[in-house]
């Protein structure tokens, strides 16, 4: 008896067709050539593009864009961690200033809160006074110096990142058992001792994940402050392609730096999902890259490395 | 108050009361258990022996009676004739003195068995981690887990996991131990294991109040078993005569289907 293995048809036309498809990418991308104003060049112009890769007005960019990115994160989760902790507190009135504050910045486009931090700060307070509530004042700020653009952005940014990471904090707090706070409490830990070694550790295996995203998302957001004046990585190319015409080939390198860092965030993401989830499974599939070392070695069974000693463990210090 | 400390009831209920909303759990305990005695608390599933429980190391408000642990109210300090309510650090400072152990372990997962030995005496008692790992280790080989120091709870089997929680009670030095049913939740052949420390410890004087449903437990370690049900004590008195001649009609019939 012959075994007649069962033919998948479809599966063989799609590669065909997506093979097609591939070859007359690549062939556009580096092959292909086009007229523009009576000069035959590259369709895709890759030695301009290569060109301002790393002119110095990009890296600048590229820096602001990083800073407004990692502003925005750490501020987000702290923001996002009060409102998640004030959100689960007893207390009516704590609970209904987060939701209300959440309410607010979810219900808004963040395009039209950079806008209000930009001009409407301003407008609404020309100065801002640090002092006694409706007493002496000891500080005064004109919010026109205080607030420049890029604090602007930064506070926009941040404030409406804090909304998402509230829901984020709270759904990932909620996920833990509760036997693991009685457990806390019944040895005498502190409300803040419990939430900072027991409950926020367990809930950053669901916090994470979505984190990451946040993160993600977040370098692609910032690019909307070049609306407000701030010199980003989009704002410098495109500053640059109004002097020069070449739009295109700098829309491509603002394109290029923004998959290069997303590329980075999600291979980060991937190791501290990692280190969180120990604990929750006994062993955990090796990384990448340690498979690619096993296969350099050759060794067709080599034990998964345990927990133990698959992740650095170092307690201290972990939040 | 002129009874000298040492011979004070380590635990003693006067008609405890505690409502959930309207649902009243418990309808006025009355429980007395001496230091060094070693108590077991029976009683059909809703009965409120996991409350009690946890009104003693005021994990729950009890809403009615007194509760004295140790000749102390519990959850109020007495300043002349007024009672004041204890502020959140005193209360997380009695709960140290007051060791727990849980029906589903709730061991620390992202911990390893030693962390979860020490988290308390390090974050709650600060002592120095030196010193409370080398207790840790002690603690951890006298429930018969010297080689699991390193392992995590999740790769522990679940009478491993229980073992690994009284440690971690013991850590802080109690000076009462509650369990709540700390073996139902084990296959049969792991029970004996968790009950041989049970029984160590209570060889060694520690004061403890046990939820069980392990008869035979009862009738060999504890000084006294009570039965509950619907909030109330129906019965107690020496385990071997409540075990084998209750007096209640209820404790006839609950008996009957657990033994
Ligand atoms: N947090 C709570 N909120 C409302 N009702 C509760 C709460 N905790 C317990 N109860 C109710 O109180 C009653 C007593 O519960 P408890 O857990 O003390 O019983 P138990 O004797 O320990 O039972 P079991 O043997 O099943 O553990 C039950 O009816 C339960 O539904
Ligand atoms: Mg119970």
């Amino acid at each position: 008896m012959t075994i007649v293995p069962v033919r998948h048809p479809w599966r063989w036309v799609a590669s065909v067709v997506i093979l097609v498809l591939l070859a007359m990418l690549v062939n556009s991308l580096l092959f292909s050539h086009v007229v523009r104003g009576g000069v035959r060049e590259g369709r895709f112009q890759w030695g301009v593009v290569g060109h301002y890769l790393f002119v110095a007005p990009v890296l600048r960019g590229i820096t602001v864009t990083l800073e407004l990115t990692v502003i925005a994160m750490v501020a987000g989760v702290l923001i996002g961690i009060l409102l998640a902790v004030m959100r689960l507190s007893p207390s009516r009135l704590l609970s209904g200033a987060a939701w209300v504050y959440i309410w607010f910045f979810r219900g808004t486009p963040v395009l039209v809160q950079l806008f209000f931090w930009y001009l409407g700060i301003a407008y609404l307070y020309q100065h801002l006074t640090l002092g006694v509530p409706f007493g002496p004042a000891l500080l005064t700020f004109n919010s026109n110096t205080l607030i420049t653009t890029f604090v602007a952005g930064a506070l926009g940014l941040s404030f409406n990142e804090g909304a998402y990471m509230a829901e984020i904090v709270r759904a990932g707090i909620i996920s833990v058992d509760e036997g693991q706070s009685e457990a806390a409490a019944s040895l005498g830990m502190s409300k803040r001792q419990m939430l900072r070694r027991i409950i926020l550790p367990q809930a950053m295996r669901v916090i994470i994940p979505p984190t990451g995203n946040e993160t993600i998302s977040m370098l692609k957001t910032t690019s909307l402050v070049s609306t407000i004046a701030v010199v980003d990585l989009f704002q410098a190319t495109q500053s640059i392609a109004s002097t020069t015409y070449q739009v295109v080939p700098l829309l491509m390198v603002a394109s290029l730096w923004y998959l290069f860092f997303t590329s980075i965030m999600t291979i980060g993401q991937y190791y501290v999902e990692r280190y969180y989830a120990r604990g929750s499974a006994r062993q955990l599939p090796p990384t990448p890259l340690q498979r690619l070392r096993q296969a350099l070695r050759r060794q067709p069974a080599v034990p998964v490395p345990t927990l133990a000693s698959a992740v650095p463990i170092h307690h201290e210090g972990v939040m | 108050m002129t009874v000298p400390a040492d011979t004070r009831p380590m635990v003693e209920a006067r008609a405890v009361h505690k409502a959930y909303g309207r649902l009243e759990v418990l309808k006025g305990i009355d429980i007395t258990v001496g230091r060094g005695e070693v108590l077991c608390l029976i009683g059909p599933s809703g009965s409120g022996k996991s409350t009690f429980l946890r009104c003693i190391n005021h994990l729950e408000k009890i809403d009615g009676g007194e509760l004295c642990v140790d000749g102390e109210l519990v959850g109020y300090r007495e300043v002349g004739n007024r009672l004041h309510e204890l502020k959140d650090r005193e209360v997380c400072a009695k709960r140290a003195e007051i060791g727990m152990v849980f029906q589903r372990f709730n061991l620390f997962p992202h911990m390893s068995v030693l962390d979860n030995v020490t988290s308390g005496p390090v974050w709650v008692r600060r002592a120095a981690s030196g010193a409370s790992r080398e207790r840790a280790r002690d603690l951890l080989a006298r429930v018969g887990l010297a080689d699991k120091v390193d392992s995590y709870p999740n790769q522990l089997s679940g009478g491993q996991q229980q073992r690994v929680a009284i440690a971690r009670a013991l850590a802080m030095d109690p000076k009462l131990m509650l369990f709540d049913e700390p073996t139902s939740a084990l296959d049969p052949e792991l029970v004996g294991d968790v009950l041989d420390v049970m029984r160590d410890l209570a060889n060694e004087g520690m004061t403890m109040i046990v939820v069980t449903h392990e008869m035979g437990f009862a009738r060999e370690v504890g000084d006294t078993v009570v039965f509950m049900d619907g909030g109330v004590v129906v019965e107690q008195g020496d385990p071997t005569q409540v075990l084998t001649d209750p007096q209640h009609e209820r404790t006839r019939s609950f008996l009957a289907k657990v033994l």
